[in-house]
Formats: structure tokens, C-alpha cells, sequence
């Protein structure tokens, strides 16, 4: 049995305090008018003055938003920017909340793939595995709440959900039978209900295999991992549209679902090699060997190329074709974000393939931990670039409200994940396949 | 010279490697193991030095990058620039994006082949070449262990005889 130590315990409360005092004093410093927006902009000197030229097609849309479009472009613009400084404490709320909930979320589809392929290696880190997994509940609903403070107009994270917006916007119009707030929220409550069903139902059948003298309830275990996977392949992709593109409403890619799939898994492989190695050196899991470390890490390796296959397949084909609508979406973000848009393909592909390529660098501990930091760092980038552009535009920033988010987020996450492993023996003992995992050997 | 050798025959990849593992332990040197299919771990268990195909891959695989990036210079740059798609091709930076595809599969293609041709010239294989395994039930249900005899003809069957053997036999042997 694993006991959560204390000082790990207070290192997550630390965590969380801290990134309440982050979030607060961003809420508190967000202008509350529109000559406060002037001012913040002005004290920040003139440096974003061509990259407007970029954001106008975006802006466009929001200035439509508040009905104005036939003003000035002064006014409008200051009114625009001044939205854009309301919407940052909330966008990054919401980027570091999505981020820990896909780490959970992510495990989960790595576990499920597990269970149904029935793969022999894997067992001995299960318990790590719905360890990491039991955070999709306290994750899922805080990423639930923001989005029903959305719908609320709390914020203005999702432009779609202004009914004064869609008013003036004949393609919002056409996407409204499916862009409404409602079958949003109904939506959102579906996919979490299902991850969450499963996570919990998995995880009482694995701890009842455990204590029973069949394997009925590993091969119930087997039949609904399956099951959820179809469930998952579908509501993950929908869930990619909702709660990731839909901030951009106008912007569409058909392989959004992956490439947040493939954000997702490699981040949840990354922390599942992370805390085995953590539990490793605290001398639990005495079973695990290099072997199951270093198929983690060949898993890191690999779907750290699919993302970046994905990544590139949608930035190639819109690029290439050059159409006003698809490529707003690449304009602001290399006119604006040009240093975290390339510096996450740095972290999530090049650090990954170079550190991880050799064979016995798989095995070696700290290596893998070190290139797991720099890839869940570039993995947070890469929400960042998703969500950021389109709520907060030209005016990002990773400062006090973005990293005391992360603060608060970690923690929790730490503390959750930690609690969960803490309650049930870290090796399962009745699993058919956990002596093939023992003797794992590569 | 000839030398004898004595050829042991094994009809399960398990107790083969178990064999190899008690043949190791008593110090004797397996000249070689031939098998229907390859047998994962052998090589380690009949202490073998690890392969280095994995960095002569590497190697080309730059190489392949390399010259893919020559080519699609040469081609779409200097020999006959176009304008596609609003895109002047008169820079291979600004167009980098689109070669990709061409590095990557260039870079996937001197990788395989090559180390395939580096691996069949390493293992001496070449067309119509004499097969060199001794009794053609290795490519079908046996594996068969050879071990140089230097005076321990006893010795060594008994040994391989305890290891599980099916089969043994001495066979005069001519070196290359």
C-alpha cells in the first residue's frame, strides 16, 4: 500500500494556494472598463502595433459582436481590446483546467486500449494508471463549470454563445442548430458522464478482480474497455470541436479530433512514466523494470511524431491552399504567437526524437523525466495556441494569471492522482496477466 | 584443416534457449544457432555483440534528408522555378512546407533500403547463394546448435544431452 507522504501532500496544498492568489490577482487586474483596457495597453508601449493588420479578420468578427462595425475603427478596436483583457484571467483558467482534465483523459483512453488488447506488459502500472485516471472527476467538473459560466456570459470565451454575435453573423446562423448553448451543455454532460462511468465502473471491476477466485470480472473488465473505446473515438473528436474550436466558430479542420487525440495521449503517457518513476524511486512498484519504462518511453517517442504528423498535415494543406477563411487561422497565430507556434514543434518533436531516439536512453530514468517535462510543457503551449489566439488575441501573455492557473491545476492534480493511488494496493494481484508482466523483458 | 563439430538438434524454442543459456554457463563457445524463426533474446543469452544496424539507419536516414533537400532545391528552385498556387518558388525557405513531404519519404526510403542491402552485405547473403544451414530441418521445425569439438566429444554430448537435445551429431567440418 502506498501512503501519500506528507510532504508531497503540502507541496500540492503550496501549489493550489499559490495559484488561487495567481488567479485572483488576475481576475482582480483585468480592466473593468474600457478606458482601463487604454491604459494597461499603453503602459505596455506600442509594440503591437503591426501585428493588428493580422488580427483584423478576426476582429472583424468580434466587432460585429457588439454592433458596431460601422464606427470608427479607434472605438471599436479599444472596445475589442478591452474584451480581449476581460476574456485573459478566464482563458487561462480554462487552458490549464483543459490541460490537467486531457492528462486524466488521455490515460484513460491508454487504459481502456489496454484492457481490450488484453496486453500482457502493461498490469503491473494499471493501478498507476486509474490513479491518474480519478482525476477526470474533479477535472471534469471544473472544465464543466466554466463552460456553464460561459453559456452564462460570465465570459466571453466562445464567441457563438453572444446571441447579439449570431444575430449579425449569417455563417453563425447556419451553424446554429448544432452551435446552441443548450445541445452544448447537453453534450459536454453526455461525453463526461460516459468517461466518468467508465473510469469508475473499470476501476471497481479491477478492484473486485482483485478479491474474487474467477477472472469474470477481468473479462466484463475486457468487454466494456472495448465498448467505451468506440464511445470514446467519437465523443473525444465531438468534444474537440465544442470545447477547443468551436472559440474560433468561423475556422474549421477535419482532423481537429486527432490532433487533440494525439495532444492528449502523449501527455498522458508522459505522466504515466513520470509517476511510475516517481513511486520507482520511492521504492514501491518493486516489480516494474526498466523494460516497462522503456516501452512508456518508446510510447512517448512514437506518438510524440504522430502529433507532429498531425500537426503538420493541417498546417501543410491550409497553407498550401492559401483560402482567406481557412488561413486566418495560421496568419494570427504566426503574426502573434510566432515564438510559442514554433517553439511547441521544438519541444513536442525535435527534444522528443533527438533525446528519446536512442534505445538505451529509454531506460535511463532521469532522461525520461527530463524530456517529459519539456514535452508536457510544449503540450501546454499547444493548448495555449489553440485557445488563446481567438479569445485574447494580440494581447497574451504567460504571466501571473497563466502560471499561478498551472499552479492550481498541478496541485490539485497531484493531489487527487496521489489520494487515488494511495487507497488500493499499488499491484494488482489477481490480474491473469500480471506474472507476464513481471517478467517483462525486452 | 578440417575440425570436428558437433551439431545438436532442439524442437522448441523455449528449451533451445535454456540450452544455450546452460551451454553458456559451462563455457563453451556456440559457433552458431539456426533457426525456422527468429528467437527473441537469443542473441543476448549466446553473447553476441549488440548490432549496430540501429546507427548505420541513423547515418542514412541523414543522408536521405540530405539529398532530398538538394534535389527539391535544384528542381523547384534553381533549374525551373514555378509559381504555384500564388507561392513563387524562388526561395526554399519560404517554401519549405511543401518539400516536406518529400524529405520525410526520401529520409523513410534511404533508411530501409540501405540498411537492408548493409544488412545483407554484413550477414555475406547475395542471390543464388549456396544456403549455409546445415540440415534443412531448420527452416522448418528444428533449431539446431553447432559447438567446435576440441577433444570433449563426451563431455559436450552429455551436456547437450541434458539440455534437452533430440538429436546429436558430429559432423566433419572444412573451415572457409
Amino acid at each position: 500500500m502506498y501512503t501519500f507522504s506528507n510532504k508531497l501532500k503540502i507541496g500540492s496544498f503550496v501549489l493550489m494556494a499559490l495559484g488561487i492568489l495567481g488567479i485572483a490577482i488576475g481576475f482582480i487586474s483585468a480592466p473593468s472598463t474600457v478606458e482601463e483596457a487604454k491604459a494597461i495597453v499603453a503602459s505596455h508601449g506600442d509594440g503591437h502595433g503591426d501585428a493588428h493588420g493580422a488580427a483584423d479578420a478576426h476582429a472583424a468578427v468580434a466587432a460585429d459582436a457588439h454592433g458596431e462595425a460601422a464606427e470608427a475603427h479607434d472605438a471599436s478596436h479599444d472596445e475589442h481590446v478591452f474584451h480581449q483583457l476581460r476574456n485573459k484571467p478566464w482563458a487561462a483558467l480554462y487552458v490549464a483546467a483543459f490541460f490537467f482534465f486531457m492528462i486524466a483523459l488521455g490515460v484513460l483512453a491508454f487504459y481502456a486500449i489496454q484492457r481490450a488488447a488484453q496486453a500482457g506488459w502493461s498490469p503491473l502500472l494499471f493501478r498507476v494508471m486509474e490513479g491518474i485516471t480519478a482525476y477526470l472527476v474533479p477535472g471534469g467538473i471544473i472544465v464543466f463549470v466554466i463552460l456553464v459560466l460561459s453559456v452564462l456570459h460570465m465570459n466571453h470565451l466562445f464567441v457563438w454563445m453572444d446571441p447579439e454575435v449570431v444575430a449579425h453573423d449569417h455563417l453563425l446562423q447556419g451553424k446554429s442548430g448544432y452551435l446552441n448553448p443548450t445541445f452544448f451543455l447537453i453534450r459536454a454532460a453526455i461525453f463526461l458522464g460516459g468517461w466518468i462511468f467508465y473510469r469508475e465502473y473499470s476501476r471497481k471491476l479491477s478492484l473486485r478482480q482483485d478479491e474474487s477466485d474467477d477472472n469474470s470480472n477481468f473479462k466484463l473488465n475486457f468487454r466494456w474497455s472495448a465498448a467505451f473505446l468506440v464511445f470514446y473515438l467519437v465523443s473525444e473528436s465531438i468534444m474537440s470541436w465544442d470545447w477547443i474550436m468551436s472559440v474560433d466558430p468561423h475556422w474549421f479542420s477535419t482532423l481537429f479530433g486527432w490532433y487533440v487525440f494525439a495532444s492528449m495521449f502523449v501527455s498522458g503517457i508522459t505522466v504515466i512514466a513520470m509517476i511510475t518513476i516517481y513511486l520507482k524511486s520511492k521504492g514501491y512498484l518493486p516489480d516494474v523494470n526498466d523494460s516497462h519504462i522503456h516501452d512508456l518511453a518508446k510510447f512517448m517517442f512514437g506518438i510524440s511524431i504522430f502529433w507532429t504528423y498531425l500537426w503538420f498535415s493541417q498546417f501543410m494543406l491550409i497553407w498550401y491552399s492559401n483560402i482567406p477563411e481557412e488561413v486566418t487561422y495560421y496568419v494570427t497565430r504566426i503574426a502573434d504567437y510566432r515564438l510559442p507556434f514554433f517553439g511547441m514543434v521544438a519541444m513536442n518533436f525535435l527534444f522528443p526524437v533527438l533525446l528519446l531516439m536512442n534505445s538505451d536512453y529509454k531506460r535511463l530514468n532521469w532522461f525520461v523525466v527530463l524530456t517529459g517535462i519539456v514535452i508536457l510543457a510544449g503540450h501546454y503551449m499547444d493548448i495555449f495556441n489553440m485557445i488563446m489566439p481567438s479569445t485574447v488575441g494580440d494581447q497574451w501573455f504567460i504571466g501571473i494569471p497563466e502560471i499561478g492557473s498551472i499552479l492550481f491545476f498541478a496541485g490539485a492534480f497531484i493531489f487527487w492522482v496521489f489520494r487515488a493511488l494511495s487507497s488500493a494496493p499499488l499491484q494488482p494481484k489477481r490480474n491473469p496477466f500480471i506474472e507476464e508482466s513481471r517478467h517483462f523483458h525486452y | 584443416m578440417a575440425s570436428k563439430a558437433i551439431h545438436a538438434y532442439y524442437d522448441d524454442d523455449d528449451v533451445l534457449m535454456l540450452a544455450v543459456k546452460k551451454v553458456k554457463a559451462a563455457k563453451h563457445h556456440i559457433e552458431e544457432v539456426y533457426c525456422p524463426f527468429p528467437v527473441h533474446g537469443l542473441d543476448k543469452a549466446m553473447g553476441l555483440a549488440p548490432t549496430r544496424i540501429a546507427i548505420t539507419s541513423f547515418l542514412y536516414g541523414c543522408v536521405g534528408l540530405t539529398v532530398a533537400t538538394l534535389m527539391m532545391n535544384y528542381i523547384m528552385i534553381e533549374d525551373w522555378p514555378q509559381d504555384i498556387g500564388g507561392k513563387p518558388s524562388f526561395s526554399y525557405l519560404e517554401n519549405m512546407p511543401a518539400f516536406v513531404p518529400i524529405m520525410f519519404e526520401l529520409t523513410v526510403f534511404f533508411a530501409a533500403h540501405l540498411m537492408v542491402i548493409t544488412f545483407y552485405l554484413r550477414s555475406r547473403l547475395w542471390p543464388f547463394k549456396d544456403a549455409e544451414n546445415p540440415d534443412p530441418r531448420t527452416t522448418d521445425d528444428h533449431f539446431l546448435m553447432e559447438i567446435d569439438i576440441h577433444d570433449n566429444e563426451k563431455e559436450l554430448r552429455d551436456l547437450l544431452l541434458d539440455t534437452g537435445a533430440v538429436e546429436i551429431n558430429i559432423v566433419e567440418k572444412n573451415s572457409h
